[in-house]
């Protein structure tokens, strides 16, 4: 998943291609077996929907869900089930510490609160300025590197208190 | 350009003479991991050889991608072929050095080499992370270039894939794979060519096969490597599998957590159907097979087959109960086989040797090969692919060259948050499906996290059990209320508010979630608590009884002093507590406020004297 810029308008122009990729931009809303199988792709459509905006706009889902026929309460308990979709806007980088059991035998709670400390925004949260998203997770499945964090794309391993600062003061500046 | 596509086995096999041919005329490659050794700057060192080497009298020597060599801890590691020098903790400013001393004059570089026993060991077999090792299925993980798929067909992918869907029935594919012995490898062990047959047999035409690649266990990463290592041999495994049960539509779910993995699988994908390898007709054989690849959207229990089958469908990712086994009803109610990643990476290799080699590694309890994903505090990180039955002293010892550091080996949590932690009375416990149960853990799809004196083990415990709370789904009462349950004690113990009579309620509430939960989440859930309860019961009364963490993790039940002797008065504690709880002059000894102190630790990280000790 990208964490790309925050669009201000969630205007339905990037869900519609989207739509049509996944070629459900339908005449009408679809019923029966064919909203069946259009609920089989759900969780790509949302992902791709993420993907474009930074973030699900609930505008933006009701729109789909008209015209896919998806309900909307489907969406949302899909949505909330899944720990990688978000219904607000993330900030310009995501950071992600790792909590996974090689990192915790090596000390990533600590890591993890001196980046909490750092932004001053508690494991799930988006500072004020929306240049950082803050989350725990499970396993980055880069257990060689513990404890390690991962901004963005970027993979930063063997972190010390010391360094999430160092490492942090890079992205805050772009 | 002229049309890829290979219309039978015959074509396959001119290709492969053809890219041989086409190989036969590069010298030297240098071969840099472009996965998990990216994390240490591999993406900068490949560029810096591709600059350094494109000039004239170079063209002979070839800078490849490649997936993970195995041995993390000397990231970013790279190979030399045709020689085999593996050079770890290469920086781009070797770069020149290792152009005109190897590349050039033949020569090797001691200080990139390994060292062992004081010298410089270059090659694989005088390593012990490799000489202690058998790798099969990863034989070409770090060999090829996983982006490309004329390295895969180079290295004999889809070989066995040919001869199986043009000289076998799906009948004999079947029983191959029964006779090897091989069992799933991803957590329970269930028979791989039994559950196969399961499917091949069950009523239908319309049937489909899954690659689990939700590779959730946290310190487990084999599959990942093995996904952005050598993605064709699980489409090639898949492409059996399929063959086998007459599945024409499969799916490959993988994590969302594994951004390379997914580029990877989706290019190989791509170029495995320009070669006519999926679509209709493969080889002439008149079998039709393709493959969707689907990314999870993070749920841990989606790697339980029948809510990945739910996640599949577009669902909140619940599990359902068995029977009827997805074998018989799986995605859209129509039969369907789900195999993990490494399970099937081993297809072609037991297609290729025959059932009885693969038979013959291993013992009772298990045949072939595992990889485990050694992680934790061991000196020697990364992936370790050793004959099933090997056992743990071998492992983290010989392999991982034990605890660094001067520390003692305490446990390892095999397993993941299924399994359970094996103490140094096991470690020679031999490592297969059987003699893991015995010790209360499973073999899981094999994280080995090996944890030392400084680790806490009712610490561990509670990781496990707060973990599997997150992530159970709320489904069943005993999983959802259950697991709450048990992190609750377990925390209330850490914090040193532990009395008596919770380890019998830890131990009675552990059986009642095993033997009461729907899926296997909450089925092996308590096995952490169980082990650890089991082996290191000591440590769980010194938190009761006596208050006290002996590893000194458990931040209500330490505190942090400074030595007066011990402390030069650098100053570095003062400047790195984050809630100026530490006083002192410079050059005298300093002094913590225990009041003010928050316990993080960072002034214990950064003392050069280790003035400050935790007690």
């Amino acid at each position: 998943m990208k964490s790309g810029t925050v669009k201000e308008d969630p205007g339905v122009n990037l869900a519609r291609g989207i739509l049509e990729k996944h070629q459900l931009m339908l005449e009408k809303p679809a019923v029966g077996r064919d909203l069946e199988k259009s609920q089989e792709l759900l969780i790509p459509l949302l992902q791709d929907i993420q993907d474009a905006y930074g973030y699900l706009p609930p505008p933006v889902l009701e729109w789909v869900s008209k015209k896919t026929g998806i309900p909307i309460s489907r969406m949302y308990g899909v949505i909330t089930f899944y720990s990688q979709f978000y219904l607000e806007p993330k900030g310009k980088h995501t950071i992600r510490c790792c909590q996974g059991t090689a990192c915790h035998v090596k000390g990533s709670q600590a890591i993890g609160e001196a980046i909490e400390e750092y932004l001053g925004v508690k494991d799930g949260d988006t500072t004020d300025d929306m240049q950082f998203t803050f989350e725990s997770v499970q396993c980055l499945g880069t257990c060689f590197l513990a404890p390690v964090i991962m901004i963005d794309n970027d993979y930063y391993g063997e972190m010390t208190q010391g360094k999430v600062k160092k490492v942090l003061e890079r992205y805050s500046k772009s | 350009m002229r049309d890829k596509k290979l219309k039978n086995y015959e074509d396959l096999k001119s290709l492969h003479k053809e890219i041989d041919e086409e190989k036969s005329k590069v010298k030297s490659r240098v071969l840099v991991c472009m996965t998990g050794c990216r994390a240490k700057g591999a993406e900068e060192l490949a560029r810096t050889f591709r600059e350094k080497l494109d000039v004239p009298g170079m063209e002979e020597i070839e800078v490849v991608d490649v997936g993970c060599h195995g041995q993390c801890s000397r990231a970013p590691l790279i190979m030399i072929e045709p020689e085999e020098l593996l050079y770890g903790d290469v920086k781009p400013k070797d770069v020149d050095e290792i152009i005109e001393e190897t590349l050039i004059n033949g020569r090797v570089i001691p200080r990139l080499c390994a060292e062992v026993e004081g010298r410089a060991a270059a090659k694989a077999p005088d390593i012990p992370f490799y000489s202690g090792q058998e790798r099969d299925v990863l034989k070409n993980c770090g060999r090829i270039d996983p982006q490309k798929i004329e390295d895969a067909v180079a290295a004999g992918s889809y070989d066995a894939a040919a001869k199986a869907l043009t000289t076998l029935s799906p009948e004999d594919v079947i029983t191959i794979v029964k006779d090897s012995g091989l069992r799933g490898r991803g957590g329970a062990g269930f028979p791989t060519g039994l559950k196969w047959g399961f499917a091949q047999q069950a009523a239908g035409n319309e049937k489909y096969l899954i690659c689990n690649a939700d590779e959730g266990d946290p310190g487990a990463f084999m599959d990942r490597a093995l996904l952005e290592g050598t993605p064709h041999q699980v489409i090639e495994g898949m492409l059996i599998a399929a063959y086998a049960i007459g599945a024409n539509n499969g799916f490959i779910y993988v994590r969302a957590e594994y951004p390379i993995a997914v580029e990877h699988v989706t290019m190989a994908l791509e170029q495995a159907r320009e070669y006519g390898l999926l679509g209709n007709n493969i080889l002439n054989s008149g079998f039709d097979f393709d493959i969707q690849l689907r990314k999870g959207a993070g749920a841990f229990v989606c790697g339980e087959e029948t809510a990945l089958i739910a996640s599949l469908e577009g669902k909140r990712g619940m599990p359902r109960p068995r029977p009827p086994f997805p074998a018989n009803a799986g995605f859209r109610g129509k039969p369907t086989n789900i195999n993990n990643v490494e399970t099937l990476a081993n297809i072609p290799l037991i297609i290729e040797e025959g059932s009885e080699a693969f038979h013959a590694k291993g013992n009772e309890g298990g045949r072939g090969t595992k990889i485990f994903a050694l992680a934790g505090k061991v000196k020697e990180t990364g992936l370790v692919e050793v004959p099933m039955g090997t056992t743990l002293r071998q492992i983290v010892f010989d392999v991982g060259g034990g605890v660094p550091d001067g520390h003692t080996f305490k446990a390892a949590q095999i397993g993941g948050p299924s399994g359970g932690c094996v103490p140094a009375q096991h470690l020679d416990l031999p490592l297969d499906y059987e003699s893991v149960k015995e010790v209360g853990a499973i073999m899981g799809s094999g994280g080995l996290v090996v944890m030392d004196d400084r680790t806490c083990m009712v610490d561990v415990a509670r990781f496990f059990l707060e973990f599997t709370q997150k992530e159970s789904c709320g489904k069943c009462v005993p999983c959802r209320v259950g697991t709450r349950q048990l992190a609750d004690i377990l925390n209330k113990i850490c914090d040193g508010k532990g009395e008596p009579k919770d380890l019998k309620k830890l131990e009675s509430l552990a059986k009642e979630v095993k033997a009461g939960s729907l899926c296997g989440l909450g089925q092996t859930a308590p096995n952490p608590v169980l082990t650890t309860l089991e082996f290191f019961r000591d440590e769980y009364e010194a938190h009761i009884n006596e208050k006290r963490c002996p590893a000194g993790v458990c931040k209500e039940l330490i505190s942090f002093s400074i030595t007066v002797d011990d402390c030069i008065g650098c100053g570095l504690c003062k400047k790195a507590c984050p809630v100026d709880a530490i006083t002192g002059d410079s050059k005298q000894p300093h002094f913590i406020d225990p009041d003010a102190c928050i316990k993080c630790g960072a002034c214990h990280e950064v003392c050069p004297t280790n003035a400050v000790v935790i007690s």
